[in-house]
């Protein structure tokens, strides 16, 4: 049997803060359905991970694409002053993030420092290491 | 959007606060299957005598969100009108396999399934129209997922008041103290909703947060 591996792609910072959000999930949505797993320097804002779960449910198909798998660590948001709340300033955005199909991935453990992640090469995480669950 | 347009919207989200024209927007948010409706239920018996939706142990149960207006709570003297809206649950996947392991026919399953990816839309569309939130985790669950983590940024984001109801501790192996150290910074209210413990508690936070 032909050895098959998983790609990984690592997305630098600057590569990142230069494009904007519609480009940042299509490149996110695009690599993860090819299979790979993208791990991002910098992570997306809270208002952008949103909108990549909202079209990653728009590319969700019974037979092809069951979804992502996404982990971060959350940055300590500082206190928002008067300014930002008046121009209505988001500070909060993530750290390094990790984002795969989810039908490869699985979380072993995770707290608030320490994330550890399986990647499978083959298409279906064996039975009996799944969640057995949707979120 | 221009930077005095920003001041502009930011204003006239303080003058509404500041005079209540209106009922705040509570959304209950959370992962497939934490109580969020069952929750919900008590919310509107409690304080209309009503029902919000159904229930069920198979998840993605509620797959569009429902609204119920002037929900009026009380709380040692403070009164709060709100307009409280069950939300579907958010996921990042959505497998319509696990949908069959409940006995669902293939084709219910791959129905379910594209409900509840409309679902998740329209759940995270209601974030933008919220004064404040209560994120339902199931305690014998995990707490520290993605999707827990995108919620609270997004209101943190926003400035608006969210905390935690820690939901099932009937359950002995519920954990409501491992939610606690996931999320320090906000407060974490251990519920069942499902038999009403701590039930007070809750509106004691409903009114501090969202009463203000
Ligand atoms: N033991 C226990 N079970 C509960 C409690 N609250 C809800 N449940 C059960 O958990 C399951 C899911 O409850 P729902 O209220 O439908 O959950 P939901 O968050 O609305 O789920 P979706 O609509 O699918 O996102 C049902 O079987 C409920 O009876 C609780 O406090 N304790
Ligand atoms: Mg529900």
């Amino acid at each position: 049997m032909e050895a098959k591996g998983v790609q990984i792609d690592l997305i630098s910072e600057d590569i990142l803060s230069a494009m904007d959000t519609g480009d940042k999930i299509r490149l996110i949505l695009d690599g993860v359905q090819m299979g790979n797993v993208i791990v991002l320097e910098k992570g997306l804002t809270p208002d952008e991970e949103a909108k990549l779960i909202q079209t990653t449910m728009t590319e969700i198909s019974a037979e092809d694409f069951s979804g992502i798998e996404i982990e971060s660590y959350p940055d300590r948001m500082a206190r928002p002053t008067w300014v930002d709340r008046v121009l209505g300033r988001r500070t909060v955005r993530n750290r390094l993030t990790v984002i795969g199909p989810a039908n490869k991935m699985k979380t072993v453990k995770r707290d608030r420092d320490h994330i550890s992640t399986v990647v499978y090469q083959d298409d279906k995480i064996p039975d009996g290491q799944q969640d057995g669950k949707t979120t | 959007m221009g930077v005095i347009d920003k001041i502009k919207s930011g204003f006239s989200g303080w003058m509404k606060k500041i005079f209540k024209k209106e009922a705040a927007r509570i959304g209950i948010y959370g992962p497939p299957n934490a109580g969020k409706t069952t929750l919900a239920n008590r919310l509107v018996r409690d304080w209309c005598g009503d029902a919000m939706g159904a229930v069920s142990e198979v998840p993605h149960e509620t797959r569009r969100a429902h609204m119920k207006k002037g929900v009026n709570v009380q709380h040692n003297g403070t009164s709060l009108s709100l307009d409280i809206i069950d939300t579907p649950g958010l996921a990042t996947k959505i497998d319509f396999h696990d949908f069959m392991a409940f006995g669902l026919s293939e084709e219910e399953s791959k129905r379910r399934a594209k409900e509840a990816t409309e679902g998740v839309i329209e759940s995270i569309k209601w974030l933008d129209e919220l004064d404040g939130v209560i994120l339902v985790m199931d305690a014998t669950e995990d707490p520290y997922t993605q999707v827990n983590i995108v919620v609270v940024g997004n209101m943190e984001a926003r400035d608006l008041p969210i905390f935690i109801a820690a939901n099932k501790i009937d359950l002995p192996e519920s954990a409501p103290t491992k939610i606690a150290s996931a999320f320090p910074q906000h407060q974490v209210v251990p519920i069942s909703a499902l038999e009403g413990k701590n039930i007070e508690k809750l509106y004691e936070a409903m009114a501090s947060k969202f009463g203000g």
